[in-house]
């Protein structure tokens, strides 16, 4: 930019500015120009153009208003060529647009937009749309309200650069046709829309998170951290959305989970399950943080999936041993979740906190029932948790047998590498003589 | 999810397919215009033809990490002939690039209907383990 202005230096804060500021320069140009799939790019060069002068010139004294001007500009360009295109191809204008976008555009350039919570909300419930697949509801939620580059969406997901953008080119596109055949028009949807468009929202954000949380296992290099991104977003949700119980409900599990982050993996990045995880370790602000979210969610009446699994993170959190969980409790809550979300994770899950609560005599016969299941019988965590059982009752050598069969069944290295170091470490014992007749002295 | 789908297609000393050349050019344009597809369709990670059989080595670690090397023998069983790495939704969606892939034209422009192995790559645990 050449007018001299005001600027404050660039700091670490300043890319998470960058990136609060994205979806709000987004909504603004997508309403004033009505399109989004355009709007987006512009925006996208905007950021760019940010990320390459800022740090050098300073930030300036409204870094909103110069993201919007510039994007701006870059929409006007993009008009102005589409018209001459246009213009070459017929040589008699037939239809005369109701409004002239560049028009429209330049006299709003410099105008100091108020800063309007349902741009972000659409932009939000676009990039969450219907008739986009999870993967590429993902990566438009994560560039279009994220303000996240291409790029690093792309290594997030270790896919080529070239891949990612397709992804979301195609996911604008189809975006573009769903506004012009007017199914899902650019607008916040009606309170009819509202709760199937607001699920959708929920589980991308979720699904987000789960893969970042995931994916920190081990080695990380420089990939981006989706798990804080989508704590982020779901905030911004939340912020916007005060009064949904159920966005409360997963803020508070995101943070409920990624509360142990530091604790769930060992020295060698090796996996750490929750009952042998150092709990000093667990990050009790977020604890806390998460806790006092769940307490309003739940006094806002509707009790949710998001809200019923953050319950049962805290229950896990709240105990200082692992020895300490309030079994009896989680169990009701996954009786709550199989009513409110009912599925084979729920109901394994379930197995689990009854076994906890009856011994594992009881889990294993409550385990017969899900045999009678062709999709759970030969799930690798039925096994898992058969061996877990079978442990703790002394069977050891069907333990082994069955933390091998969930080994070969599970698609996850880490928890390969945990499940088959579970069987070697059972049939060592179960090889080794009894210590006190090996070693009389001791 | 990543999925790795693979042909094992070549045999060793069998050497390259003595096509017709327009069957030859039809399969070379399926290939390319596949992996356009799959690039377009923001599913592609990676995709490569191997060399033939006649340029493999075995190696061993000899004495001291010093790699002994051999040749592959006439009578080995298939080889991998190329593999391609997609990032898809679903396993549906990975069989589907995979019959694709298995329906390319052979001899004549009928499909080869070659057996493609599908495998999910080795991946982060389910959240629920952390």
């Amino acid at each position: 930019m050449t007018e001299a202005e005001q600027t404050t230096p660039w700091n670490a804060a300043s890319e998470h500015l960058l990136r609060e500021l994205a979806p709000q320069v987004l909504g603004v140009v997508a309403r004033r120009f009505r399109d989004f799939s355009s709007a987006e790019d512009a925006v996208q060069e905007a950021m760019l153009a940010a990320f390459r002068q800022w740090p050098n010139d300073g930030i300036p004294e409204n870094p909103r208003a110069w993201l919007i001007r510039v994007a701006s500009r870059r929409m006007t360009d993009m008009v102005r060529s589409e018209v001459a295109r246009r213009e070459r191809e017929t040589t008699f204008a037939d239809e005369e647009p109701s409004i002239d976008p560049v028009e429209d555009i330049e006299a709003g350039m410099d105008s100091m937009d108020p800063i309007n919570p349902d741009d972000t909300l659409i932009l939000l419930f676009m990039c969450c749309h219907p008739a986009l697949s999870a993967s590429s509801a993902i990566a438009l939620t994560l560039r279009a309200v994220g303000g996240l580059t291409t790029a690093e969406i792309a290594n997030a997901f270790l896919v080529p650069e070239a891949t990612m953008a397709q992804r979301i080119s195609r996911a604008k596109q189809s975006i573009r046709a769903s506004i012009r055949t007017s199914q899902i028009p650019f607008r916040i949807p009606t309170p009819e829309e509202r709760g199937e468009r607001l699920r959708i929202v929920l589980h991308v954000l979720y699904l987000i998170f789960s893969e970042g949380y995931a994916s920190s296992i081990g080695e990380r290099l420089q990939r981006l951290d989706l798990a804080h991104e989508a704590i982020r977003l779901t905030r911004s949700a939340q912020a916007l959305l005060p009064e949904d119980a159920e966005v409360v409900g997963l803020l508070a599990l995101m943070l409920l989970t990624d509360a142990r982050r530091m604790a769930r993996t060992g020295s060698e990045g090796e996996l750490i399950p929750l009952d042998k995880q150092n709990r000093s370790l667990w990050d009790r602000e977020e604890i806390a943080e998460g806790t006092a979210l769940l307490t309003r969610a739940f006094s806002k009446g509707a009790v949710g999936l998001y809200q019923l699994q953050a319950a049962i993170a805290a229950v896990h959190d709240e105990a200082m041993r692992a020895e300490d969980t309030d079994w009896p409790q989680i169990l009701v809550l996954y009786e709550l979740l199989q009513r409110v979300a009912p599925g084979q994770m729920v109901t394994l899950n379930h197995a689990i906190a009854f076994a906890m609560v009856h011994g594992p005599a009881s889990g294993l016969e409550r385990l017969k029932a899900l045999d009678g299941d062709d999709r759970l019988r030969e799930h690798y965590r039925l096994h898992a948790v058969r061996a877990h059982l079978f442990e703790r009752l002394g069977d050891f050598a069907q333990a082994v047998r069955l933390y091998r069969t969930a080994a070969a069944g599970t698609t996850s290295l880490p928890e390969q590498n945990y499940l088959m170091t579970q069987a070697a470490r059972l049939e060592e014992v179960i090889s080794r003589p009894h210590p006190s007749a090996s070693h009389p002295e001791a | 999810m990543k999925y790795m789908l693979m042909m094992n297609t070549m045999r060793a000393g069998a050497g390259v397919p003595a096509w017709p050349k327009a069957d030859l050019q039809a399969h070379i344009a399926f290939m390319h215009s596949l992996n356009r597809d799959l690039r377009d369709s923001g599913e592609l990670v990676q995709a490569e033809g191997l060399s033939f059989p006649n340029q493999a080595r075995l190696v061993r670690a000899g004495k001291d990490g010093v790699p002994a090397t051999d040749g592959i023998f006439p009578e080995s069983k298939e080889f991998l002939a190329g593999f391609w790495i997609v990032d898809v939704d679903n396993p549906e969606q990975a069989y589907a690039i995979a019959a694709r892939v298995s329906a390319a034209p052979g001899p004549g422009g009928a499909p080869l209907n070659m057996a493609i192995e599908v495998r999910p790559i080795m991946s982060a645990p389910p959240p629920e383990m952390l």
